[in-house]
Formats: C-alpha cells, sequence, structure tokens
C-alpha cells in the first residue's frame, strides 16, 4: 500500500504547486504508515530524484513527448497504471489546472471518492472514517468530507499546505506503458514569461476601480515587482480591460491565498472576498473609512492610494536596502 | 449539432451563509437560489450564441435536482435552448451528480458544456467525471469555444497563461470567464420558456463515494489594525517584522 502524488510540471519544470503535494503525501503516508511514491508524466528537466528530500521515496517516471502537454485522458490513463504499480490506497494532487482536469477523470475511472481542495490533512478516526477539510461557499465556510471508498483521491488547495524539504533521493523508475494518442492538439501556448502565476504567488498585490484608470498600475507593478509579487484585480477592472482576464480574483474569477493579499481601491464586496478569504494576511489600502474591505483586513491604511502606495513602495525599498 | 448544458443551483452570492441540525446541513432560510453563474454566463450563453450562429443546433439544459431546481431551470430556458431534462435527486457527491449526467448524455451529444465550479461546493470536478464515464476528451476552464467544422477550438487556462487547442466532436468543456457576456432574459423568452418540455426523469441506481459529515465557519478576523497614511513605513515594519510575509 502507498500514498502517490502526481507531479505536476510545465516546460520541464516542476511546479511549485507539487512540492506542497509531495509534502502533503508523504506526511500521510507517514500517519498511514505505508509508503511515498510520485508519478511524473512527460520531459523533465529538473533533478526528478532529489525530490526525494519531499518525502517520496519512489517515482515513477513516464518519459515521453507525447506527455508534455495535458490531455486528461491519457494522462489518467498512465497515472492509473501507477496506482497499479505502487497499490496506491491514497492519490495526491495539487487542486491546480491540471490536477482539476486529470483528477475527477480518475475518481470516476476507479470509482475512489475525490475532495478537492482540501485545506488540511485527512483526520483518521479510529472507526476507520477518512475525513478531509475543504473550502465551500467560496472560503466562506468550511465543510468536512468523508470519502467512503477504498482508494482515495485529493486534491491540495495550493497554498495551503507549507511545503518542507528534508534529506534524501528518490529511486527513478522508468513507467514503460502505451500512451494513447492524445485527442487534443496544442495549437498555441501564450504564457507570460517572468511572471510569477497568480495561483501560485506567495504575495499579490491587487487594484481595483479606485485606481481611476489602467495609466495608473505604473505603481502596482512596482509594488509587485519590489515584492516578487503577482498581480492581481477585481472584477470591473478586468471587465472594462484595464487590466487581463486571467488577473480577476473573486467569486467568478481566480480564489487565491497568499500570504499576503494586499488590496488596493477595492470596495472589498462579499463577492470579491469570495476569492481572497482565505489570504493568511490581508491589507487594504483604501481612502473610505466605511469601506466593507476593512473589515476582513489584518493591516490597513486609510488614505488615497496615489498618495499612499509611492510611499509604501519607498519604504520597502529602504527596508530591502534597494 | 446537440449540445447538453449542465445548469446547477446555487445560493445567490449575497446569501448569507449558516448552518443548522448541529452544523451538518446548509440554512436554507431565506437564501435566494440562483443558476450557477459559470453555467448561465458563460456555459449556457455560449451554447446559444452558437445556435444564433446554426440555428440546426439542438440545446438541451440537464440538472440534477430536486422539484426546487425547477424556477432555476425555466430561468435558463427563458435565456436559451431548447428543452430540459431534471435528473430528480438531492446529493452532494460529485460521482452521483456526474452518473446521472452521464446517463442522460448516453444518447449522443456533440458537445456538453459544464461550469468551471459550482460556487457552493467548488467541486470543479463534474466535468471530469462526465468525460470519464462516456469516454470523451475533456478541456477544462475553457476562455473561449469557436466551431469549426468537425473540430472545437478551444482557449483553456494554464498556469501563467493561456493554451489553444483543437479537438474533434464530441468533446467534454468546463467553461469560464471569457467564454461569452452575461445576458440577461427578456419578456419573449420568459414566455416561451413556459411552454418548452421540462422532463422528469428519476436517477440511476449509484452509490456515492463521499459524504459531507460537517461544516464550520472560519474563525472570525482579531479586527484590522490601522496605521497612520503618514507613517507608511510602519506599516511596512509590521509586515516585515510582526506579520513577518515580506
Ligand atoms: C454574481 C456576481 C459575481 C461577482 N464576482 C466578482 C468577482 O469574482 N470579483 C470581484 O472583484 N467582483 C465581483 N463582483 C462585483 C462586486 O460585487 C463589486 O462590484 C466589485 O468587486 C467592485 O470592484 P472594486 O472594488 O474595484 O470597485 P468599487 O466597488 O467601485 O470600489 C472602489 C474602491 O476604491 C476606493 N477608492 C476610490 N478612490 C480611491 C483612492 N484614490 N485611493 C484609495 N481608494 C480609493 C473607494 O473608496 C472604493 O472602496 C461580482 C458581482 C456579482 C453580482
Ligand atoms: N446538480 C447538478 N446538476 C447538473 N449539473 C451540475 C450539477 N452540479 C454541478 N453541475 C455542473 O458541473 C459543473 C461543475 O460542478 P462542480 O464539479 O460541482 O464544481 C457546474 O458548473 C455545472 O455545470
Amino acid at each position: 500500500m502507498s500514498v502517490l502524488i502526481y507531479i505536476d510540471s510545465a516546460d520541464g519544470h516542476v511546479k511549485k504547486s507539487s512540492l506542497e503535494a509531495l509534502t502533503y503525501g508523504s506526511t500521510l503516508a507517514t500517519q498511514l504508515d505505508v509508503s511515498a511514491e510520485a508519478v511524473i508524466l512527460g520531459n523533465s528537466s529538473d533533478d526528478i530524484a532529489a525530490l526525494g528530500k519531499y518525502g517520496v521515496k519512489k517515482i515513477y517516471h513516464a518519459n515521453n513527448d507525447l506527455l508534455n502537454h495535458l490531455d486528461a485522458q491519457v494522462f489518467t490513463n498512465v497515472i492509473s497504471e501507477a496506482v497499479t504499480a505502487c497499490g496506491a490506497s491514497v492519490i495526491i494532487f495539487s487542486n491546480n489546472v491540471n490536477g482539476k482536469s486529470i483528477a475527477p477523470r480518475l475518481s470516476a475511472k476507479l470509482k475512489a471518492g475525490l475532495v478537492s481542495g482540501a485545506v488540511e490533512l485527512p483526520v483518521l478516526s479510529a472507526s476507520g472514517a477518512f475525513t478531509v477539510k475543504k473550502a465551500v461557499f467560496s472560503g466562506k465556510a468550511f465543510a468536512n468530507i468523508s470519502i467512503t471508498t477504498a482508494v482515495k483521491i485529493i486534491t491540495v488547495a495550493p497554498n495551503s499546505y507549507k511545503t518542507i524539504a528534508g534529506e534524501g533521493t528518490a529511486e527513478v523508475v522508468l513507467l514503460n506503458t502505451t500512451i494513447g494518442t492524445p485527442k487534443i492538439k496544442i495549437t498555441a501556448v501564450n504564457k507570460v514569461t517572468g511572471q510569477v502565476p497568480l495561483s501560485e504567488a506567495d504575495i499579490v498585490v491587487s487594484a481595483g476601480r479606485g485606481l481611476k484608470g489602467p495609466e495608473n498600475w505604473g505603481m502596482i507593478e512596482e509594488m509587485a515587482k519590489l515584492l516578487g509579487a503577482a498581480t492581481a484585480c477585481s472584477r470591473p477592472v478586468a471587465d472594462t480591460d484595464w487590466r487581463p482576464h486571467h488577473e480577476h480574483v473573486g467569486q467568478t474569477g481566480l480564489a487565491i491565498a497568499p500570504n499576503l493579499y494586499i488590496a488596493i481601491g477595492i470596495s472589498g464586496a462579499i463577492q470579491h472576498l469570495a476569492g481572497v478569504n482565505r489570504s493568511k494576511t490581508i491589507v487594504v489600502i483604501n481612502k473610505d473609512p466605511e469601506a466593507p474591505f476593512f473589515k476582513a483586513a489584518d493591516y490597513g491604511i486609510i488614505g488615497d492610494a496615489f498618495d499612499v502606495v509611492p510611499k509604501m513602495n519607498e519604504a520597502i525599498k529602504k527596508m530591502k536596502g534597494l | 449539432m446537440k449540445i447538453l448544458v449542465c445548469i446547477s443551483k446555487t445560493p445567490d452570492t449575497t446569501a448569507k451563509i449558516a448552518f443548522t441540525d448541529n452544523n451538518t446541513k446548509f440554512d436554507n432560510n431565506g437564501v435566494q437560489w440562483i443558476i450557477n453563474p459559470y453555467d448561465e454566463w458563460y456555459a449556457l450563453v455560449r451554447a446559444i450564441e452558437l445556435k444564433e450562429k446554426d440555428p440546426s443546433i439542438v440545446i438541451h439544459l440537464c440538472t440534477v435536482g430536486s422539484a426546487d431546481a425547477d424556477p432555476i431551470i425555466r430561468k435558463a430556458l427563458a435565456l436559451g435552448g431548447d428543452e430540459a431534462i431534471r435528473v430528480n435527486a438531492d446529493s452532494h457527491d460529485s460521482f452521483f451528480i456526474a452518473s446521472q449526467i452521464a446517463e442522460i448524455a448516453k444518447i449522443g451529444y456533440d458537445l456538453i458544456f459544464t461550469g468551471k465550479e459550482t460556487i457552493d461546493y467548488n467541486g470543479s470536478s463534474i466535468g471530469g467525471m462526465v468525460a470519464e464515464l462516456l469516454n470523451l476528451p475533456y478541456v477544462s476552464l475553457a476562455t473561449k469555444f469557436e466551431q469549426s467544422g468537425n473540430k472545437a477550438i478551444i482557449t483553456r487556462e494554464i498556469e501563467g497563461g493561456e493554451e489553444i487547442c483543437e479537438v474533434e466532436f464530441p468533446v467534454t468543456v468546463s467553461c469560464q470567464k471569457g467564454m461569452a457576456e452575461q445576458r440577461i432574459p427578456n419578456m419573449r423568452g420568459i414566455m416561451a420558456a413556459r411552454t418548452k418540455t421540462l422532463k422528469v426523469v428519476e436517477p440511476i441506481a449509484i452509490e456515492a463515494l463521499t459524504a459531507i459529515t460537517s461544516f464550520e465557519l472560519p474563525p472570525a478576523k482579531a479586527g484590522v489594525k490601522l496605521v497612520s497614511p503618514d507613517n507608511v513605513e510602519e506599516l511596512i515594519r509590521l509586515l516585515h517584522e510582526e506579520a513577518k510575509v515580506i
């Protein structure tokens, strides 16, 4: 028996969210007293064996060009071979783009109960119940869900479980399987390079309609650069094309849970909060003392963004000795 | 071409979230129900737009829910779509719901649209399960969808960007922002919806794979620590030394 963790990669590099999944999975394996093993698909330019420091002993590598782009159907079949190879009783994914695509398929294929977006390790009761906590109602509540099947699948919410690196290398085993022809053909990839992907960012600097227009985002981008942060925005800002759609956070945009979320000129409507309320620390800059966002904030400044933000940037530079 | 659009019912985005029965049930009291925004704004409206270009397209709506989902499905029919099917069952188990949808879809659709996720249980999993049960390709988190002969050309989200892909029908697609613009049903649509077929079928026997045991509300915030706009350096110091986040 084992816990099998799916290692997600893009352009040959392992994603940060997978390191969280590896830590989560190997911690769970220790609790269950079974081995922690992992599976990675496609070519990789990273040192896969070194991922052993996150607690996995063995990594199955399906090293095939056809697996460099996601076709969930093909990936599901390969991963299910790894499940059989290691006799996995729990399979862990990150609840990221690929995890959301593959885990449900695997769940239906194996008839293995799935909880998506786990925020903590499962609770194992003496009676054998296996209960996983996840955020529901867009972060306004949590549900404890028990998985009632022998084989279980969990996807871990990004930024919910801290990566722990120890010592050790993993044994890398090539997974030789026949790979189906992908039915999905990728014709173009448009990636913003050099930027932290919003879903993986530790720090997010976000701005709303209070900034008046797209020409005023220079100071926001500067702050993001100084902090190594990703930028985000409220829905009306994306709707009016001041900022790209993929920056839209909230109930109908991306839900994120960074360590630090800085909201500038955003009122804090309930639908906006729904996407950011699981951030560990929230800072609000708003000129209206009645802005609802202050109720959800840890730190705040009541003031004009055009005055406060440049001052913050100067203070960050000073702190960092820049 | 035949399109199946999966419609779910969710509490309004401003609904008060509370629980009853010792925190095991969602408190429906005073809750307004809406069509899950992803299903309405993106999946359904995109299907309607495709039909407007090609009137030979047939759109069926499908929901798994009890009779109290009827107003929601009628509202969806008022936006568009030819007929609706409701599977008469109440469940929060994704596999149960997906199996019911797959049973309906078995008769053969070229395209199955779901929303990206429901805004109540946030599973983001039913589309993938339906695709697996029907052995169809699955393109998740689509932001654009075009039809070109027997192929779909789809833009989907990836971390830090997007990918454009091609796939032959039949296919299952989960839809999010970018697919279409929100619409409001007009009087003609509302009148027409009254006479459209809403077929109610009984569920097939499927064992749930999960069960919700309890709910919790997040701990209340301690309250905001305000810093004067004339003392911005203090905020940066607090973030660095107290919160330790920068
Ligand atoms: C079904 C539904 C789903 C929705 N989904 C989302 C979602 O996913 N994400 C989302 O963000 N919204 C969503 N919304 C919209 C949401 O209700 C709000 O309308 C939106 O979040 C407001 O954006 P905003 O805060 O940028 O703008 P506003 O509400 O206009 O707020 C601007 C804020 O800036 C402040 N301000 C103005 N000038 C300055 C200045 N110089 N310095 C400092 N502060 C200043 C103002 O005091 C105000 O608080 C949704 C709405 C509905 C109905
Ligand atoms: N009860 C339901 N009936 C029909 N479709 C549903 C139901 N629940 C979810 N869906 C569809 O599946 C999508 C994803 O839901 P979920 O996996 O629960 O987040 C939704 O956006 C709907 O399109």
